[in-house]
This record gives C-alpha cells, structure tokens and sequence, in this order.
C-alpha cells in the first residue's frame, strides 16, 4: 500500500509537471504540490490504492500489448472498410459467448476494451466469466482469434509470467 | 488544412535558394505528417458513409468505432509529426492515449444498454438492396 501511494505521487507529479509546463513559478509549483497530496490522502481514505488505482508498475508490458493491439486495429480496420465500401455491402453479423479467461477484474476490462476497440468486434454484455461478443463479420467470431487476445491482455496486466514474444504472428 | 500545409512547405523550399538539410527534414516532416492526417481522414469519411449505409443499430457502432480508433488516431498521430519534439507533442499523446482508453467504454456502454433494453440485433448474411430490388419494390407500391 505504502508503494501503491509512492508509485502514484511520482506519476501524479509527472503528469501535473507534463500539463503544467511552468516550472519556475513557485506558487504554481506549491499548488500542484498540494493537489498531489490531496489526491494522495482521498485515495488512502477511500482505501483504493491498490492495482487497479495505480497501474502504473505494468506500464513496459501495458506498452508492448498496445503496439501488438494497434495492428489488430490496424488489420481489422482494413476489412471493415472493404466491408464498408463494397458496393453490394455483404456483412454477416453475429453474435458470439466468448470465455474470459483473466481472472482479475482489471484483466477483464482489458479485455473486453481491447474487444471493441478492435473495428467489427463490441462486447455486449459481460458477465464473470463469458462475454458476449456482436461481430460484424462471421470470420471476426473465430474463437482463437479471441483466446490470443485473453491471453495477451492477461499477460499485460501481469498475471500470466510466461515469457511471451510480442507481435509474434 | 492539408492544401496550406503543402503551400506552406512549397514556399519553404522556395525561399531558400539551395536546400539545406533543415529544409529537407522539414518537408519529410510535413509530408508523414500529412500521409498521417489523410489517412485518418479517410478512415473518418469511411466511418461515416459505414453509419450511414449499415442496416442497423449494432453493425452500424462498427463503423463509429473506426472513426473513434484508427481515424483519431492517425490525425493525433499527424499533428504530433507537425509539431515535433515538444510538450504539446506529449500532451496530444495523453490524448490519444485518453481516447484509447474512453471510447471502447462508450461504446460497450452503448451497446449494453441497446441490448438490455431489448432491441434484437440482424443476424445471418446481409446484402444491400441492389437497384433493381428497389425499383421493383417501388413499381410494386405504385
């Protein structure tokens, strides 16, 4: 806990000196030093500095999941506009239950967000251990497609150890 | 914005009489910068027309969320080329990010409370009507 609150000052100060950008005023610089305080002793009486307030310890692996993430965007965008701008319009959309295989609560929104953010996926309803999926094209429902994502997202949250490559095929 | 951004290179390059080299990174700069802004602005056009032809609700939040991922990206990704290595840079970057973060929320939202309120999504293969269909169907009600 007491690395929890170490961990978000240094990135609540970050950030602030980032949007900020002034850095000799004084009075500017205390306010900010305050506010920081602030935030740091609301979070510790709400009782919240754990994982999920402060992610910030996974950010290598948060990093290397994005780069991976982005070229399934990138990949999926490309068939959703073909899909899109083809004259006849064929889409077959489909509704598929998916297992969600991360077992804590911020795996499973890493999920479920990675899901729809890739075009032509969006999560419907999510439940403990299953995810409704709505694709807009039948070959976007395969299965495994799905278990390599669920693994990937685990894995960048940090619950799987497994030494993974990243942007393997 | 991308017509004055090549004006805007062109009078570079001519004001100078040789091209030195900060020229020269100057208009690569500008030219990945406007490769970027185009190609976001075709994922948005794409989008658009997506929600526009799509037959309902669900296949139609497709077509939205290219807009929101690929199209926004790839302009925030174009003005940070433009405006290189500076704080303005790291700041749309946390944009970016924010929107990364926020838009797949809005739209499970969206869709979650679509479902929960009963609407049945179109399942199974869809074609658009071609313009025969419609004539037919138009000839028929007439």
């Amino acid at each position: 806990m007491k690395r929890f609150g170490l961990v978000l000052a240094v990135a609540l100060g970050l950030y602030w000196l980032s949007l900020s950008g002034y850095y000799d005023n004084v009075m500017i610089l205390t306010l900010g030093v305050i506010s920081i305080f602030l935030v740091l002793g609301l979070c510790a009486r709400m009782k919240i500095l754990d994982e999920e307030t402060v992610p910030y310890l996974n950010i290598p692996k948060s990093l290397a999941y994005y780069t991976w993430l982005f070229k399934e965007i990138v990949k999926a965008n490309v068939q959703v506009v073909r899909a899109v701008l083809s004259p006849d319009l064929e889409v077959s959309p489909t509704m598929v239950k998916i297992p969600s295989t991360p077992k804590s609560d911020i795996g499973k929104t890493m999920f479920a967000n990675s899901i729809t953010l890739t075009p032509g996926t969006v999560s419907v309803v999510m439940s403990e251990d299953e995810i409704l999926v709505h694709a807009l094209l039948e070959e976007m429902s395969a299965a495994e497609d799905f278990a390599k994502m669920a693994e990937q997202s685990a894995w960048a949250v940090g619950e799987l150890d497994l030494p993974k490559v990243e942007g393997e095929p | 914005m991308i017509v004055s951004l090549i004006l805007t290179t062109a009078a570079d390059a001519a004001h100078g009489q040789a091209l030195s080299s900060m020229d020269i990174g100057a208009l690569i700069r500008n030219g990945l910068s406007i490769i970027c802004l185009a190609s976001g602005l075709f994922f948005v056009l794409a989008g658009t027309l997506g929600v526009l032809r799509l037959p309902d609700f669900y296949t139609r939040l497709h077509a939205a969320g290219m807009t929101d991922t690929l199209g926004a990206e790839m302009i925030l990704l174009g003005l940070i080329i433009q405006s290189g290595f500076t704080l303005l840079s790291l700041k749309i970057l946390l944009v970016a990010f924010f929107l990364l973060m926020t838009s797949p929320t809005a739209t499970h939202a969206v869709a979650n409370a679509a479902y929960q309120a009963g609407l049945k999504p179109l399942l199974g293969k869809y074609k658009a009507p071609s313009a025969e269909d419609i004539g037919q169907n138009n000839s028929g009600k007439g």
